[in-house]
């Protein structure tokens, strides 16, 4: 009987700082959120209930096409940063000495030191018009006057890429490492090409990884503000700039949640999407067995 | 008889350790060829080279006459079963058998067909739907052999696939692996610490050590005509004890263990002779030792090693079992256990002779330390 009383109150105590925080700092604002984006304003301080924000939201094509930009931007980020992630995760997890496989693992967690501030206004000093890249270029007789390399959206997605790659490459690298070095050998004693053997063997090993990235690296950069500010300017188009507006310019805090709740939905509708036409379920991708 | 596959003074390096140390050896077609010895000998290096996952850092390998060094792995017809298999997880039965086939850009068709040829030589017709973690140990070893022949080889290796069964089922697949064997007569190259395994199955056994073969031959060679004292030591339970050379007689020795007993042997070094005071190494098999109740009776001639001593235990297992007697100088002898006749039923305490020709005693140089 001690015993379980005392299994029981470790249980608590372990329990307690999760759930206050999945309560507290998630659950609580999120119902908030969804609370006050179904209020509308009917006369000064006073409110009623309804769909309302949600209307406006949809009747409303630079919103939607805002958020569709967003998507598609965001899904070009995530494929990028697979495509840069998968070598450097399959260089640290299998060809890699056990030695340095840790400090590579450190060297790409290098950048996260810096503030996502300092890093953006890093770039901003690269490439803006009087920055090193258009200087070397006219140095170089490439570009006969200052090159304006910022405000586009190729600059975005690539500081985007640049700020996300790491969390692509972590759980790529943890699938990896736990595939038997056996299987790529098989893979090309019983006949496979170099390409066979990544295709049929390597990615659907990985695919768990894939996966897992491709969610988080595709979360971050729909939710990401600073990046596409900075890098893209007012043309960047990024939908939480919308929301920013709508809570900060136009203090319409209605309008800002409904804004905010229809990004949450709609992002979770886009990976819940990517994980039927991979076939992997959360269960299996984020928590593996 | 054409060999499938013969290394000639392989060698391989790894910076200043040499794992492979100048291996010749050839495999005839058709016959099941064991590498035994133990971890750490090279024997899974030799077998990696052959397979085409290293590079040797000398000689040659020739697989059907062809000389194999600079074929890709993935164009050598050498089949390999890993020693955890390595069966696709992300794949079914029937696409892991599949793999091979559809590397070689074979028709749908004829892919479903040889999958369930294979399936059915094997005994396990029906399976292809079945996910790999469905299987038990003994039908995955099966479905990793299948995955193989499949392709028809010119060589099948087996990298200790028994290693991580247990041995119950390590027993049975012995037996099916030989069975395996002669229903495809393609050539297997076993490999293997474990010497029971390697003398049930093959026609030819090489016992490696330090990277050289110590010898090849049949398992009944290697059993009862070990040529060195590795092999002497590592294939099959033996006595063994330390001594100095006395006097020598032809291939006769006469020596003293260092605990003073006098005994005689034979010498079964042909490559080496001994002098008279030189360290030797020398082993009695169990089952040459004869256990006699009481003490000494009469002596018939004088090739017969014979020490009294007490039962110090009794081993029992089943038909191999054996006893421990203890000597008046100390040393341990392990013999049979006698289970008929005269000496059944000894009971431990008891005072014992034990009798073996020196015919039966084999004498080697020291210096090559017994496992």
């Amino acid at each position: 009987m001690k015993t379980r009383d005392a299994d029981r109150l470790a249980l608590i105590l372990l329990l307690t700082p999760f759930v206050m925080w999945i309560g507290l700092l998630i659950v609580l604002p999120h119902a908030g959120v969804v609370l006050l984006s179904l209020r509308e304003k009917v006369a000064p301080r006073m409110f009623e209930y309804g769909l309302g924000n949600y209307i406006a939201f949809l009747k409303e094509p630079i919103y939607l096409n805002t958020l569709m930009r967003t998507a598609v931007m965001s899904l070009l980020v995530t494929a990028l940063a697979l495509l840069v992630a998968f070598p450097v995760a399959f260089y640290i997890a299998k060809v890699a000495r056990a030695r340095s496989r840790a400090a590579l693992l450190l060297l790409c967690l290098v950048p996260l030191w810096v503030s996502d501030l300092v890093r953006a206004f890093g770039w901003i000093v690269l490439l803006r018009e009087t920055g090193i890249v258009s200087s070397a270029l006219q140095a170089l007789g490439l570009a006969a006057g200052p090159v304006e390399l910022l405000y586009n959206d190729a600059t975005v997605v690539v500081g985007l890429v640049y700020t996300v790659v790491l969390f692509m490459i972590v759980p790529l690298v943890s699938t990896l490492d736990g595939m038997d070095d056996s299987l790529i050998e098989a893979g090309f004693n019983l006949g496979g090409s170099r390409l066979t053997v990544l295709r049929r063997i390597v990615v659907p090993y990985a695919m768990p990884g894939i996966v897992s990235g491709s969610i988080i690296v595709f979360m971050l950069t729909a939710g990401s503000y600073l990046t596409p500010v900075l890098l893209g300017g007012k043309t960047s188009m990024w939908f939480t700039e919308q929301i920013y507006d709508q809570f900060i310019t136009r203090f319409n805090w209605e309008s800002g949640a409904a804004f905010g709740v229809s990004l949450l939905v709609f992002t979770s509708l886009v990976v819940w999407i990517g994980l039927r036409l991979t076939g992997q379920q959360l269960a299996t991708t984020v928590a593996r067995r | 008889m054409p060999s499938d596959l013969a290394c000639q003074d392989v060698s391989k390096r790894f910076g200043r350790f040499l794992a492979v140390d100048g291996v010749s050896f050839s495999v005839p077609g058709g016959s099941f060829f064991s590498i035994l010895g133990p971890s750490g000998c090279g024997k899974t290096t030799l077998m990696r080279m052959i397979a085409g996952f290293e590079d040797p850092s000398g000689g040659d390998i020739r697989i059907d006459g062809r000389s194999v060094v600079d074929t890709p792995p993935n164009r050598r017809n050498v089949k390999m079963v890993f020693q955890h298999l390595a069966l696709f997880p992300m794949m079914n039965v029937g696409e892991n058998i599949a793999y091979g086939l559809r590397c070689r850009g074979m028709g749908r068709e004829e892919i479903r067909r040889r999958v369930a040829a294979v399936l059915d030589r094997i005994g396990l017709p029906g399976v292809a739907e079945k996910q790999v973690h469905q299987l038990s140990g003994g039908q995955k070893q099966r479905i990793a052999i299948a995955r193989c022949m499949v392709l028809e080889p010119d060589v099948l290796l087996l990298d200790e696939p028994l290693g991580a069964l247990d041995l119950k089922l390590r027993e049975r697949m012995k037996i099916e692996l030989k069975l395996l064997q002669h229903q495809f007569n393609t050539t297997f190259l076993y490999i293997t610490h474990d010497q029971s395994e390697a003398l049930v199955m093959s026609d030819r056994v090489a016992v490696m050590n330090h990277g050289r073969f110590e010898q090849i031959g049949t398992p009944q060679d290697l059993y009862h005509a070990p040529a060195t004292a590795f092999v002497a030591g590592f294939v099959g339970d033996t006595n063994r004890w330390d001594a100095a050379v006395v006097r020598t007689e032809g291939d006769r020795i006469a020596f003293a263990t260092t605990s003073g007993d006098a005994m005689l042997g034979r010498w079964a070094e042909p490559s080496r002779h001994p002098a008279v005071g030189d360290r030797i190494a020398v082993f009695v098999r169990p089952e040459a030792i004869e256990v006699r109740r009481g003490a000494a009776g009469t002596v018939d001639g004088g090739e017969v090693n014979r020490l009294s001593g007490t039962v110090e235990s009794i081993l029992f297992n089943g038909a191999a079992s054996r006893l421990l007697v203890r000597t008046a100088a100390g040393h341990i002898v392990e013999a049979d256990l006698p289970q008929s006749g005269a000496a059944a039923g000894i009971a431990q305490g008891e005072t014992v002779e034990v009798a073996w020709p020196a015919e039966r005693a084999r004498c080697f140089l020291a210096g090559a330390a017994a496992p």
